[in-house]
C-alpha cells in the first residue's frame, strides 16, 4: 500500500508540475505548523522522513534530544488550491516520529492515532463531523474591540455580501481540498458564520479541522478580512463554538443505533454517551483550552454549562439529535461544550478516550434532563445530580490534573507540558487588570 | 534453474513446499509484500505463488501490492473452488489460478506455461469516460482536459468505477477491491470518497457517479439504458 501512495504522490508532483511541497504537521496547541521542500527532497522524504529541530515547536522540547523526524502520510499529499498557478505548491500531513522511528510522544496527531487503535482494537471505528464556528472582523488592531463585518443594527448590503461571497468561496476551496461541507449559514451573531463537515473518521477530521482554519482565514485576509476562531470575541452575543456529531461504526453497522429503543440508541451509545457526561470536567481543559473559551461557557447564549443530555434541549451538554426517518446509518450524539480554538486530535482523543471508558465500566446513563436547567436554583440541580462544567481555564486544569483518564489518553509528555504551558498562561491572566475592573472599581472605590 | 520464485504466505502449504522441491524450484515464502521486497533477489522475483486458502484477505493484498511493483512478476493464484467467486473483478491481480486441492503436476504445468513467454504485461494506458481521462501509468485524471486533483485513494475509487461503466457496486466490494481488506475505516469510507469525488468532478459531471439507492454506486449509464 504504502508503495503505491509513494508512487502516486511522485508522479503527481512530476506531472503536474509541483514546486514546492509543505509537510504540515500540528503542536500540541493545536497550531498548523509547515515546513516547505523542494521536489527533489520528496522521494527521501517520503521514505525516511525529514529531520528537523523541534526545540522551537510548542509542546515538542525534550531535555535530551530536541530532533525529531516528520514522516509524510502520503495518503494525505494534496495540491494547493491556491497561490502561484505557475509555481504550483502540495501540502502532506505528517506524523511526527523520533529518531529511531517511534511515534514521537509529543506529536498530537500520534496521540489520536493510538486512541483510535484501542478503539479499533474494541471493534470499532469512530466517525466525527464537527459544526465550526467563526467570526469576519476588519482587520484587527491591537487594543482596539473587534469590528463586525455588518455591524450597525442596519442591513449593509455591500458588507453582507462580501461575507457571503467569503463563505462560499471557502466552500469551494473546501470542496477542492476533499472536505465535504454539509450546511453553511450566517449564524445568529452579527458577523457571525457556520460551517458544519460531513462526517468522517477522526484522524481524516482532525486533519480536515487544521486545513478548515487555515483555508477559512486564507480566503478571508484575500479579501482583506480578519476571520477568527476566537471563543468568545464579543461579549454580549454568542461566542463561537465547535458542536462535534460523534458516532461508532462496527463495520457496516453504526453500533448507536437500536432499532427497540424509545430513543433509538444502543447500549454502546448509551454507555459511550454515560462516560462522556462522567469525565466531562476532566476532559474540559482539552476541549476548551484558552481563557477565553469560558467566557463562552455561561448561561443565555445556547453554550452547555451543565453536565447533562437530552434529545432537544440545547442547554445540554450532550444532545441526541432526532434523525430523518429514524436513518439508523445517521444516528449520533452532539457534544456541545468544544470550541473551535482547540486542538482537534487531542480533543477528539479525549473525547474518544471518555466515551470508551464509558462502555468498557458499562457505566450508566443518568436519565434526560428535558427541562430547561438555566432556570432552575443550585438546590434543585443539586438534588437531580447535575453538576456544572468547569468555569474558568484554572478550574479546569485542577480537575484534568486529577484525570488518570486524560493522562492516559495523552500521555505524560503531553499531558505534564499542556498543564504547565495552561497554568502560566493562567498565571498571566490572573495578574491583568482589565477595563471591567477600572470602570466598576476606578471612580468609587 | 535460474527462476526465483516467492510464495505466500509463510510457512505455505506443505503439499505445496513438496510440490516446489520436488519440481527443482528455487522458492522463498514470505509473511508480507515488505518481506518479499527485503528478500527480492537482484533480477527479481521472476514469479509468484499465492495460496489464498488460510488467508485470503492477506493474500489479496499481497497479489495487490505485488501488482503495483515494477517488476513484472507472473502470479498464480492458488484457491478453493468455494473461492471462485473472489476471483470477480480481480483479473488484473492474477495472471493464472489453480484450484485446490492440486495435482502436482498441474501446479507443474501452469509455472512452466506461466514462465515461459516472458514478460508481456499488457496494460491499458488510459479510461476514458465523457470527457473524463485517467491515465493509469502516470495517476493523472483530467476532465475536458482540465487536470483533476485527487487524492491516492480518490483516485483509485474512480479508476476502479471507470474501467467498469455502468456496473452497479456495493460498499462492500468497493471497499474490498479498492481499498483492500488491510483497511479498517468501514463501508462509510465509500460514502465519503464518493461525496469528494462528486465534488470535485464538477457541477456538470457529478451525475457521472450515481447513487442507486439501498444497492450502491455505478458510473457512467446503465447498460440497460435506465
Amino acid at each position: 500500500m504504502l508503495e503505491q501512495q509513494r508512487d502516486y504522490v511522485l508522479h503527481t508532483v512530476e506531472e503536474r508540475g509541483v514546486r514546492l511541497i509543505r509537510l504540515w504537521f500540528t503542536d500540541v496547541l493545536g497550531s498548523l505548523k509547515s515546513f516547505a521542500i523542494s521536489p527533489a527532497e520528496l522521494e527521501n522524504a517520503l521514505e525516511d522522513g525529514m529531520t528537523f529541530d523541534g526545540s522551537s515547536i510548542d509542546g515538542f522540547g525534550r531535555t535530551l534530544e530536541s530532533d525529531v523526524l516528520a514522516m509524510p502520510d502520503a495518503n494525505t499529499f494534496e495540491v494547493l488550491p491556491w497561490g502561484d498557478a505557475k509555481a504550483t505548491e502540495a501540502r502532506v500531513f505528517c506524523d511526527i516520529h523520533n529518531l529511531d522511528g517511534t511515534p514521537f510522544e509529543g506529536d498530537p496527531r500520534q496521540v489520536l492515532r493510538r486512541n483510535l487503535q484501542a478503539a479499533h482494537a474494541a471493534g470499532f471505528t469512530f466517525l466525527v463531523a464537527p459544526d465550526i464556528e467563526f467570526f469576519y472582523f476588519s482587520p484587527p488592531e491591537k487594543g482596539q474591540a473587534p469590528v463586525p463585518l455588518d455591524e450597525g443594527g442596519f442591513f449593509d448590503l455591500t458588507t453582507t455580501d462580501v461575507a457571503g461571497t467569503l463563505r462560499k468561496q471557502t466552500i469551494r476551496t473546501l470542496e477542492t481540498m476533499s472536505i465535504p461541507v454539509e450546511y453553511s449559514f450566517h449564524e445568529d451573531a452579527p458577523s457571525q458564520h457556520e460551517i458544519d463537515l460531513r462526517h468522517t473518521d477522526a484522524l481524516t477530521m482532525a486533519d480536515s479541522v487544521m486545513t478548515f482554519r487555515l483555508v477559512v482565514k486564507e480566503v478571508a485576509a484575500s479579501q482583506g478580512v480578519h476571520a477568527t476562531f476566537m471563543p468568545k470575541p464579543l461579549e454580549s452575543v454568542q461566542g463561537s463554538g465547535m458542536h462535534v456529531h460523534l458516532s461508532l461504526f462496527d463495520g457496516d453497522e453504526n453500533a448507536f443505533y437500536a432499532a427497540d429503543d424509545p430513543y433509538n440508541l444502543s447500549p454502546v451509545a448509551k454507555h459511550f454517551m454515560a462516560g462522556l457526561l462522567h469525565h466531562a470536567a476532566e476532559i474540559t481543559a482539552i476541549t476548551n483550552q484558552t481563557v477565553n473559551s469560558y467566557k463562552r461557557l455561561v448561561p443565555g447564549f445556547e453554550a452547555p454549562v451543565h453536565v447533562s443530555w437530552a434529545r432537544n434541549n440545547r442547554s445540554g451538554l450532550v444532545r441526541v439529535p432526532i434523525t430523518k426517518r429514524g436513518n439508523p446509518s445517521a444516528t449520533r450524539i452532539e457534544f456541545r461544550s468544544p470550541d473551535p480554538a482547540c486542538n482537534p486530535y487531542l480533543a477528539f482523543a479525549v473525547m474518544l478516550a471518555a466515551g470508551m471508558r464509558g462502555i468498557t465500566e458499562e457505566y450508566e446513563l443518568p436519565p434526560e434532563a428535558d427541562s430547561n436547567l438555566f432556570e432552575m436554583s443550585e438546590s434543585e440541580l443539586a438534588k437531580l445530580g447535575i453538576d456544572v462544567l468547569p468555569q474558568s481555564l484554572s478550574d479546569s486544569l485542577r480537575v484534568m490534573e486529577q484525570s488518570s483518564l486524560v493522562q492516559e489518553a495523552l500521555g505524560e509528555h503531553i499531558f505534564e507540558w499542556f498543564l504547565r504551558n495552561k497554568r502560566s498562561e493562567w498565571r498571566a491572566y490572573k495578574t491583568h487588570v482589565s477595563a471591567f475592573e477600572h470602570d466598576r472599581y476606578l471612580r468609587v472605590l | 534453474m535460474l527462476d526465483q520464485l516467492v510464495v505466500y504466505p509463510d510457512p505455505p502449504p506443505p503439499d505445496l513446499a513438496r510440490t516446489l522441491d520436488l519440481g527443482g524450484y528455487r522458492w522463498k515464502a514470505v509473511r508480507s509484500a515488505d518481506d518479499a521486497a527485503v528478500h527480492e533477489p537482484a533480477a527479481g522475483w521472476t514469479g509468484a505463488i499465492v495460496a489464498c486458502d488460510t488467508d485470503p484477505e492477506g493474500a489479496w493484498a499481497f497479489c495487490r501490492a505485488l501488482r503495483k511493483r515494477d517488476g513484472p512478476t507472473r502470479l498464480l493464484l492458488l484457491l478453493s473452488g468455494s473461492q471462485l467467486d473472489q476471483l470477480e473483478l480481480r483479473d488484473d491481480l492474477f495472471d493464472d489460478f489453480c484450484l485446490t486441492p492440486f495435482h502436482p503436476v498441474e501446479v507443474e504445468a501452469r509455472l512452466r506455461h506461466l514462465l515461459f513467454e516472458g514478460f508481456s504485461q499488457v496494460k491499458n494506458e488510459t479510461v476514458e469516460y465523457s470527457g473524463l481521462a485517467l491515465n493509469v501509468d502516470t495517476y493523472q485524471a483530467t476532465i475536458e482536459g482540465r487536470p483533476l486533483d485527487l487524492t491516492y485513494m480518490e483516485y483509485e475509487l474512480l479508476k476502479f468505477l471507470a474501467q467498469n461503466p455502468g456496473k452497479v457496486f456495493t460498499r462492500e466490494i468497493l471497499l474490498s477491491r479498492v481499498w483492500g481488506y488491510e483497511y479498517y475505516g468501514g463501508a462509510r469510507t465509500v460514502d465519503v470518497h464518493i461525496r469528494r469525488l462528486r465534488a470535485k468532478l464538477g457541477e456538470e459531471q457529478a451525475n457521472l457517479i450515481q447513487t442507486v439507492r439501498s444497492v450502491g454506486y455505478r458510473f457512467g449509464q446503465s447498460r440497460w439504458g435506465s
